[in-house]
This record gives structure tokens, C-alpha cells and sequence, in this order.
């Protein structure tokens, strides 16, 4: 109830400044009320006129009336009036007919709204690549020519093929598909884009191992790459799932894609690793595209005076990222460079913890809260079940005999009042509802109708109008699960309905009211390493006015961004640094303690008591979340005779010689970069995200220096993602020369009297070449810090490479599993420094959110343990992903139900029923069961025992 | 030994009879709330046709399925019930 959403609108023009600005809004008409339609789809169903779907990238059609896709938020319809035959030719209205609530608004009109707000963020997205009139690729040309959007359509269960991989041009299924990537992107020749894209390898892959389990046997499926980019986290190990799975991956650039025989699939024409011209035949061709900010999204950045670079991406520094060059303008998403989800999602984050920090002084006071009446007491009462079956216009009953189900639902045990409605989420029949509860003292309620995903809440919430708790509905799934998909069956749809109906009536009965939890939240937030991350997120919380405690184990604040010279973009970094430390070490919000460490912690989220280590001296203190930024390190080598020549170096060596002996480093003829040190192996098979940039910096700043030197770099993948590629380009303008090698075929390092001499095999030349070095830096992997201990102690969790769990890779990559923890920095997985800046930005956010209550209201469709009965056998310690069961003093199970989800699994394993689930108990289950096969159990030759 | 085991008598043993030609069994669908639950109404939304006989049942996670609920089921004349999550 605080989010407005505005749809079908645009930003016309921002005026005012930071705290106080106004935003005029071009509302574009929508032709139908989105307060009255109810998303039944009449309107599409009986609108005359098709037109290609743009959702479907021209593989399938529309309606003019229409929502975008099935998950659309708000789901409520629209007309298109570029293609309504009412708008085009003043004649149809079949929309207008047959809407059942009377939405449709054919004379809408444009509207201008003025919004007043103290931050503005942008995250207008990107275009993918439009690859039409690029001649070699065929694309608009041949029909089996895609783009990888195109195939992802293709792919979706939901898409115009309901995800069956087929040709454009025949139909035929395809069994032979063909990534082609890097199309729009790392190409200064057809697409002007310097950039990668950084995304595409990924979703090629997925796209490749979604295809090949979906064609199953007989399939081959391709990928022509330049070089792999899995620089996330876990995408090496993805990329060996999908070569396991068949997936081929060939590195070559096809020059030339032709039509098949009779215009149907294609031709490729590439040159094989051995130099060869090979033409291979496949079913469908795809074309990786690659992102671009769209062109109206750079007209809004040029009416708000938002700067963009040469690649026309929104500009930021690295230790601002999101903050545009207008203050109070944030930017975030594809809009500042090409990135995948957990980046965006990360970055959104970040983008709102600097407005929560511009608005800290604002906070709450717009926001609205409802109140209800206080709840009548029915724990004494016997059942009084009303039950409410909607028609919902003619969704439900156009299929389902809703009169019918309405005459079974009085019949069943404890319902006193049934009512059919024609749709019992409007407004007015919530209104009569709760009328109803009062009048005839309804102590439960069953609503038949759409889903409980989408209107539980709706209910629930009318029930605390109607003065009941929440927890006392239950919805019988009758529309989506029911008339949506029987249309053809609708005795058997009525049937089906009727049993719905009675689980729910079944279920309903059993049902306990339940008050949420309360939690009193400390106002204070534990921050676990001073380095780039935790500084960044202590002064992001203490900007916010809470109160923060640093917990730094080393004697001073800095941690690796100490040892960094400058960023990618060639920002110094130690003037930044000791800037940050001197405003957290100042900021009268934040207590930082150094030589510290945690060594207990208890209590839950809002609410967490540690001690508190710190020299020499043991202090409790508590707080209300906790951000886990213990950081990383770069790794030791233990090869190419790292540790025993004084020649070879990491990259921190590396940039510390140059800083206090720029003389030595100057001296050498020819330097050697050896990437992937330790990294993408089996013993840590992930890749160190930052080193490729590192090399490619450091070694422009060889050229530079002395354009006569020598320099090569041996990788397996240069890995520049994004707008660092421009890093790669101007490399090997200046003459750094590149040579790759395989894992299976490494580099050889001799110590040589006057040069180190360093051999690889050119892969060009597949024969092997002396290179002598001068200096020889290593690009070491970088290990997450060794942190058991307090893992140990959150009950949290680590990948196999030591880097900590996030909640949710893509959708929650700040938060730990457990509520009220949340991750930045190093510790997460290897990254640099604005990523970093970011991602403590993002776990401030939301540790933020927390913060900001000053009690948590916890659910309580908990589990509930009945310690009497509990043996402590430990399977549900084993089993609940939420740690909430626990041992106790006395060595036995104990549960912590502010923990606790509910999902019931600990109630599922445990062999005594020590646990059962508000509200979803096993009684509550069988009585379901048995509803549902009560006319089956009747009659003299049942045996079956009674609950 | 042999004598002993004939004498005991042939326990009931159910015969099974070829089912009838507009038999559909009875399935109750056990589902999680945050996947295959979502997913039926997904089927809805894109007004996928499958058989009215399937039954659902709404779980927070399948994790909270008991061998019990299943052979409860069964023993009430389900005839196939599917977990899905």
C-alpha cells in the first residue's frame, strides 16, 4: 500500500533539486479501468483483431485487447490502439460488449500527474541488439536466422511454440541449433559497440542446456564463441554441466551464414581451430545479441542532464555508483552497463539505500498504515463456516455450475451461510462480506474462487474487517485449477469444484487463529569487517541515523582496498580509501573496534546478542542485523616458481614493486602475464573475476611507459565483461601480444641465467614458443578469507570454494538464508571495486529495511514442538534449512519459532510428530483427505480406519 | 513343513479387474505453494486442458508430506497421488 504503481507512463521532465523534486508524468490511456477489470480476459477473447505480439518478438500474435504476458503486475488489461478497429476505424466495440464489469474506456485519454518526490532513481533498462541489416548473419532474411530473445520465446513453456523447439521455416522440429555470440557487441565494425555485453555467454548456455534436455536424444547443440565469459559465481561449474550435456562449444567467428536448401535452416561457414574452412548445416541459427541502452532512454537521461559515456551508458564513479552526476538522481540496472540479474537486482538495492540515506530525515512520514477493528474471540464458539463461491463473471461459471457447488457447499458440516457471487473480490461484496461475518457471527470463511497466491491476502484481510483473524479463510482454487483448464468437461469441472470446496471447508475447520510474533528490533546494526564492504556499509547505516558497530580483526580499517593502486576506470583508490576511513573513525554513529573479533552470538533476527572480543577485552553487545563482510585474499601460487625467483610476482606484488621501485620495473625488456593462476582448476573451479582486467591494465601501463617492451599475456579466456573490453582493445592496439593455452597444456617456467624462460604453445602455430621474461606476474586467484568460525556460529553457509550462501543467487544476493544476515564484499565472491561498493550499498539497504521497524512482526504459521514427546533424534536439526530446531543446555532439541518458516519439513521427518504446522497439521490434512474420498468410503465394505 | 503350508488358508487377495472404459482415476496433486502450485495456475492462465480428476492439495513446501498423508490416501480409494514440488 506504499508503492504506486504507474504503468503504461513516462517521464516528461524532472524539475527541483535533491529532497524536493517534481516529476511530470505522461500517463499514456490504458482504454480500459484497471480498478475495475478482474483480468477475466473477455476482452481479448472477443476482440476481433489480431496483431503481432511484441512479447513474442513477431513469433506469435495478439489481440488488440491485451495483457503484455501472464505474470503481468498489475495483471489488467489494455487495448493497443495502433491496433484497435475501433480506434483505427470507429467501428467494433465487442470489447465494451462483453466486458462484465463495464472496464473498458474507449474515450480514455492521455493525462500529465505531477509527483512529488525527494529521490529520483532510474532504471530504464536496455534494447537488445537489432541485428536486421547486418548482411553476413541472414537475420530478416532467412527465416531460421533468431535472435537469442526470439529463442528464449521459443524456449518458454509459455511461448507462441509452448516450448517446443522448432524451425521458423517449416515447422520441422529442430534438432541442430547454433549460437552465434557476441553479435552487437565487442564489434567496432558493424554494430559500433566496443563493449561486451557480459551476459550473453551465460544465457547461451543456459538456452544450449535447456535445449538439449528439452530435444533430449539426437540433438546438438553449438555454441561459436570468441572466449567463454563465466565470471560469476558458479558459472565455470554451469558451463562444465552443459559440455557434460553435449553442449559443443567451437571457437571460431562463422563469417557467413546461408540460407539451407529451399530456404529452410541454415549454412554456416566458419574456420575450424586447425585454419580450415568448415560448412556446417543446422536446423536454426541463433544470433547472441547484446544490450544497448534504448534510444528513448537517452532522451530521458539528455531532459534530465544525466551524463553518458562513449558507449551511451549512464556515467558513475566507482565509489558512487549509482549516484548520477545530479544529485538526488540515482542510476542503476542495464541503464550503466550490460549486467546480468544478480547485478541489477544488487544494484536496485544500492540505488535505494542512497535514497534511504538523501531521505533518512523524511523516513516514515508518508508512509500509511490501515487499521482494522479489535478481533472477536472464537476459540470457545462451535464452527460457523460461510462460504462465498464466485462466478467471477463467467470465468468460473461459464464452465463450472456454480449454483450446483453453492447447494453441495450448504450441505457440508458446520457451514451455516453460502452466497454466490458474481465476482467476491470487488470492493463492495469484500465490503458485504465482512457485513455478513458480524451479522450472522461467522467464525470461518471459504471463498471459492480464483487463486489464494493472488487473493489469500485480499480475504484475509477482509476477515479483519469483518473483526476476525486473518488466519480463519481458506480459498478453494475453482477458476485457475478448475474452470480455466476443464472448459471442455464442465460436469467433471463441477464435480472437481465441489471437492475443492470440500477440502477447503475440511481444512478450514481445523484452522487456529494466530497472532503474529513480535519482536522488539535493537536499533543497531553489527558490521563484521573494515574493509571496502564494511566500511561502505557502515557509513551507508550511520548515514541512515542507526548505529553501527565495526568489527575490523586486523589493527587498522582498509583491508585489500589498502593494497589496490587504481580502478579499472583509473580512479586512485588509496585517497578514496582513507577518506572512507577517516569518516567511519569519525562518524559519531559508528563504534569501530579493531583487533576485534565475535567469538558468540545468539538470538534471531531483530534481535542478535554476541561477544565481542577486542583487545584483550570481552564486551557483549547486541543488534538487530548483521552484515558479513570478512572479504577475501589474493592466493599464494605455488607453481611457475612463484616464491623461489625474485622475477615472478602476483599482481599485488606486481603493483607494490611498482609503486617503491618503479626503477626495476622499468629496467625489463619483456614481462610475462600468466592469467588464471590457481583459478579454473579443479582445485578451485571458479573464476577470480577481477585478474584479466588487472593484467590488462597493468600491461598498458608497461606499454606506456615503454612501448619497446615485450609484453605477453597467457590466458585461457580473456574474461574483460562489460565496458572493460575497452581495456582489451587498447592492450592490443599498443602491441601486448596474447597467447592462449589450454589447462591440460600450462605454461612451462625456467629459470634462465639472465631471464626467466617462460614456454607455451601458440595455439595458431600449435607448436611451442620460448618467451623470455624479465618479469613474470602471476594473476593469483583470490580465496575468500577463512571465516569457519563464524559461519559456524550464524549457522550460515559456504559453497564448496569457501564463499558464503546467499539466500537466493539471482533474486536475493545480499541476504543470507537466515533472516536479519546479509553479505558483502569478497566473502560473497571475488570482485572489484565498484561492484563491491555496490553490493555493501545493497546489504545496507537492506539490513536497513530491518532497521527501520521498531518491532518485526514475525508469522506465525510456525511449526510447533512438543518437547514431551521429542526424542532428539536430530532429524529435524538435519533437516530445516532455517537452523530454527536447536540444541539446548540440557542437550536436547528445542525449536526457535522466530526462525522458523513453516514449510513443515521438520514436521514431515520427525518419527515421533514432535512437530506439527499451524494451521497445516496432519489432522488438518487427513480431514482434507477424507472430505475428499467420503463418497468413496460409505457402505458396509469399507474397512479403511478413522481418523 | 510343506503338509503345515497348505493347510493354511489363501488370505484375500484382491483381483484386479480390468478397468472400465470411461474409468479416470482419482489423483490428488500434494503441491508446493511456491512451485507446482503456482505452476497449475500458470496451466490455468494459458488455459492448458489436463484431466478433471486430478484433486490439489496446497503445501508451504512438499518437505511437509508424510508417508502417512500418501497411504491415508490410498487406503480412502485415491488412486495415484502425485508430490509435487
Amino acid at each position: 500500500m506504499n508503492i504506486e504503481l504507474l504503468t503504461l507512463s513516462e517521464v516528461d521532465a524532472v524539475s527541483g533539486e535533491k529532497g524536493d523534486f517534481t516529476v511530470r508524468v505522461r500517463r499514456h490511456p490504458r482504454y480500459i479501468d484497471p480498478s475495475k477489470c478482474i483480468a477475466c480476459g473477455a476482452c481479448a477473447e472477443k476482440c476481433p483483431k489480431k496483431t503481432d505480439d511484441p512479447f513474442n518478438l513477431g513469433l506469435g500474435k495478439r489481440k488488440a485487447a491485451y495483457i503484455k504476458y501472464g505474470q503481468t503486475v498489475p495483471l489488467k488489461y489494455a487495448i493497443d490502439p495502433d491496433a484497435c478497429l475501433y480506434m483505427l476505424k470507429g467501428r467494433c466495440r465487442a470489447c465494451e460488449k462483453f466486458c462484465p464489469t463495464g472496464a473498458i474506456l474507449l474515450d480514455d485519454k492521455e493525462s500529465f500527474t505531477d509527483v512529488h518526490v525527494g529521490s529520483v532513481i532510474l532504471a530504464p533498462g536496455f534494447s537488445p541488439y537489432d541485428p536486421t541489416g547486418v548482411d553476413h548473419l541472414g537475420y530478416g532474411r532467412w527465416p531460421d536466422v533468431v535472435t537469442s530473445l526470439q529463442f528464449e520465446r521459443l524456449l518458454s513453456p509459455s511461448g507462441p511454440s509452448l516450448g517446443h523447439v522448432s524451425r521458423i521455416s517449416d515447422n520441422r522440429d529442430a534438432k541442430k541449433v547454433a549460437w552465434l555470440q557476441c553479435v552487437g557487441s565487442r564489434n567496432i565494425n558493424r554494430a559500433d559497440n566496443a563493449y561486451c555485453s557480459s551476459v550473453c555467454c551465460m544465457y547461451a548456455l543456459k538456452q544450449a542446456l535447456v535445449a538439449a534436455e528439452h530435444v533430449g536424444q539426437g540433438g546438438e547443440f553449438t555454441i561459436f564463441y570468441m572466449d567463454m565469459r563465466c565470471h560469476g559465481k558458479e558459472f565455470d561449474r554451469y558451463m562444465d554441466r552443459a559440455r557434460e550435456a553435449g553442449v559443443r562449444l567451437v571457437r571460431a567467428r562463422p563469417h557467413t551464414i546461408d540460407p539451407g536448401p529451399n530456404n529452410t535452416g541454415v549454412i554456416m561457414t566458419y574456420a575450424g581451430e586447425d585454419g580450415k574452412a568448415v560448412r556446417e548445416p543446422f536446423d536454426l541459427a541463433v544470433l547472441s545479441v547484446g544490450m544497448e541502452t534504448d534510444p528513448a532512454s537517452r532522451d530521458l537521461a539528455g531532459r534530465l542532464g544525466i551524463s553518458l559515456n562513449a558507449h551511451r551508458f549512464a556515467e558513475t564513479a566507482s565509489f558512487s555508483p549509482v549516484q548520477s552526476n545530479v544529485p538526488g538522481i540515482l542510476v542503476t540496472g542495464a541503464f550503466l552497463s550490460p549486467k546480468d540479474i544478480p547485478q541489477a537486482v544488487t544494484e536496485a538495492s544500492a540505488a535505494a539505500a542512497e535514497a534511504a540515506r538523501d531521505l533518512s530525515a523524511a523516513r516514515g512520514t508518508l508512509a500509511r498504515e490501515k487499521t482494522y477493528p479489535p478481533e472477536t474471540d472464537v476459540s470457545a464458539t462451535d464452527p460457523r463456516v460461510g462460504v462465498f463461491v464466485c462466478s467471477c463473471g463467467i470465468n468460473i461459471a461459464g464452465v463450472v455450475d456454480v449454483q450446483d457447488v453453492a447447494e453441495f457447499a450448504r450441505g457440508l458440516p458446520g457451514v451455516v451461510y453460502v452466497e454466490n457471487n458474481l465476482f467476491t473480490c470487488s470492493t463492495d461484496t469484500q465490503a458485504l462480506i465482512a457485513e455478513k461475518i458480524a451479522e450472522l457471527n461467522l467464525n470461518r470463511v471459504v471463498v471459492a474462487a480464483c487463486t489464494p497466491r493472488t487473493h489469500e491476502a485480499v480475504f484475509a484481510d477482509t476477515l479483519r474487517e469483518g473483526a476476525l483473524n486473518p488466519c480463519l479463510v481458506e480459498m478453494a482454487n475453482i477458476r485457475n485449477q478448475c474452470s480455466w483448464v476443464h472448459a471442455a468437461e464442465p460436469e467433471k469441472a463441477t464435480k472437481k469444484a465441489k471437492d475443492q470446496v470440500g477440502m477447503a471447508v475440511a481444512k478450514v475447520l481445523g484452522n487456529e487463529p494466530l497472532d503474529k510474533i513480535r519482536v522488539e528490533v535493537v536499533p543497531r546494526a553489527l558490521v563484521v569487517g573494515g574493509g571496502l564492504a564494511g566500511m561502505t556499509s557502515a557509513l551507508a547505516l550511520a548515514g541512515q541515523d542507526h548505529e553501527v558497530i565495526l568489527v575490523e580483526k586486523a589493527d587498522r580499517l582498509g583491508g585489500n582496498a589498502l593494497l589496490l593502486e587504481r580502478t579499472w576506470k583509473d580512479e586512485p583508490v588509496a585517497q578514496a580509501v582513507a577518506q572512507l576511513v577517516s569518516r567511519v573513525e569519525s562518524h559519531p554513529k559508528i563504534t569501530v573496534y579493531k583487533n576485534a573479533r565475535i567469538t558468540s552470538v545468539d538470538g534471531s533476527v531483530g534481535s542478535f546478542i554476541s561477544t565481542l572480543e577486542a583487545g584483550g577485552e570481552t564486551r557483549e553487545i547486541t543488534y538487530g542485523a548483521a552484515i558479513l563482510a570478512v572479504g577475501g585474499k589474493e592466493s599464494r601460487p605455488d607453481e611457475y616458481l612463484y616464491g623461489e625467483d625474485p622475477r615472478v610476482l602476483t599482481h599485488l606484488d606486481f603493483d607494490q614493486r611498482l609503486k617503491e621501485d618503479p626503477a626495476s620495473i622499468r629496467r625489463a625488456e619483456s614481462a610475462v602475464f600468466i592469467q588464471c593462476v590457481g583459478s579454473r582448476t579443479p582445485e578451485r573451479n571458479y573464476c577470480s573475476r577481477v585478474c584479466c582486467t588487472h593484467t590488462l591494465k597493468s600491461s598498458i601501463n608497461l606499454k606506456q611507459a615503454k612501448p619497446d617492451m615485450n609484453v605477453f599475456v597467457l590466458y585461457r579466456d580473456i574474461r574483460t565483461y562489460g565496458l572493460r573490453e575497452t581495456l582489451y582493445q587498447k592492450a592490443r592496439s599498443l602491441g601486448v601480444m596474447f597467447i592462449r593455452y589450454d589447462l591440460e597444456d600450462k605454461p612451462r617456467v625456467e629459470a634462465g641465467a639472465d631471464s626467466l624462460v617462460v614456454t607455451v604453445k601458440d595455439h595458431v602455430l600449435g607448436l611451442p614458443l620460448e618467451l623470455a621474461a624479465d618479469l613474470l606476474v602471476l594473476a593469483a586467484a583470490i580465496e575468500p578469507a577463512d571465516a569457519h568460525d563464524l559461519l559456524h556460529l550464524y549457522h550460515a553457509s559456504a559453497n564448496e570454494d569457501g564463499f558464503f550462501t546467499e539466500a537466493h543467487p539471482k533474486l536475493r544476493p545480499v541476504d543470507m538464508s537466515a533472516d536479519g544476515l546479509y553479505i558483502a564484499g569478497l566473502i560473497h565472491y571475488p570482485k572489484p571495486v565498484e561492484e563491491t561498493v555496490t553490493q555493501a550499498l545493497a546489504a545496507a539497504s537492506r539490513a536497513g529495511v530491518l532497521l527501520s521497524k521498531s518491532e518485526l512482526s514475525l508469522s506465525a504459521a510456525t511449526s510447533r514442538h512438543n518437547a514431551d514427546i521429542c526424542m532428539s533424534c536430530l532429524a529435524c536439526f538435519r533437516m530445516c534449512p532455517y537452523n530454527s530446531p536447536y540444541i539446548n543446555e540440557e542437550g536436547r532439541v528445542a525449536h526457535n519459532e522466530l526462525k522458523c518458516t513453516g514449510c513443515g519439513i521438520c514436521a514431515g521427518v520427525c518419527p515421533a510428530k514432535a512437530f506439527s504446522v499451524r494451521n497445516i497439521r496432519d489432522d488438518q490434512i487427513v480431514s482434507m483427505i477424507d472430505a475428499l474420498t467420503a463418497d468413496l468410503c460409505q457402505g458396509p465394505g469399507f474397512s479403511g480406519s478413522q481418523a | 513343513m510343506q503338509a503345515k503350508a497348505q493347510e493354511t488358508p489363501t488370505p484375500a487377495v484382491e483381483v484386479p479387474v480390468a478397468a472400465p472404459p470411461d474409468w479416470e482415476p482419482l489423483v490428488l496433486a500434494m503441491a508446493c505453494h511456491y512451485c507446482a502450485f503456482a505452476a497449475a495456475d500458470l496451466a490455468g492462465v494459458m488455459r492448458l486442458a489436463y484431466s478433471p480428476s486430478v484433486r490439489i492439495v496446497r503445501l508451504p513446501c512438499t518437505g511437509r508430506l508424510d508417508h502417512y498423508h500418501v497411504l491415508r490416501a490410498f487406503e480412502r480409494g485415491v488412486d495415484g497421488v502425485f508430490v509435487a514440488g
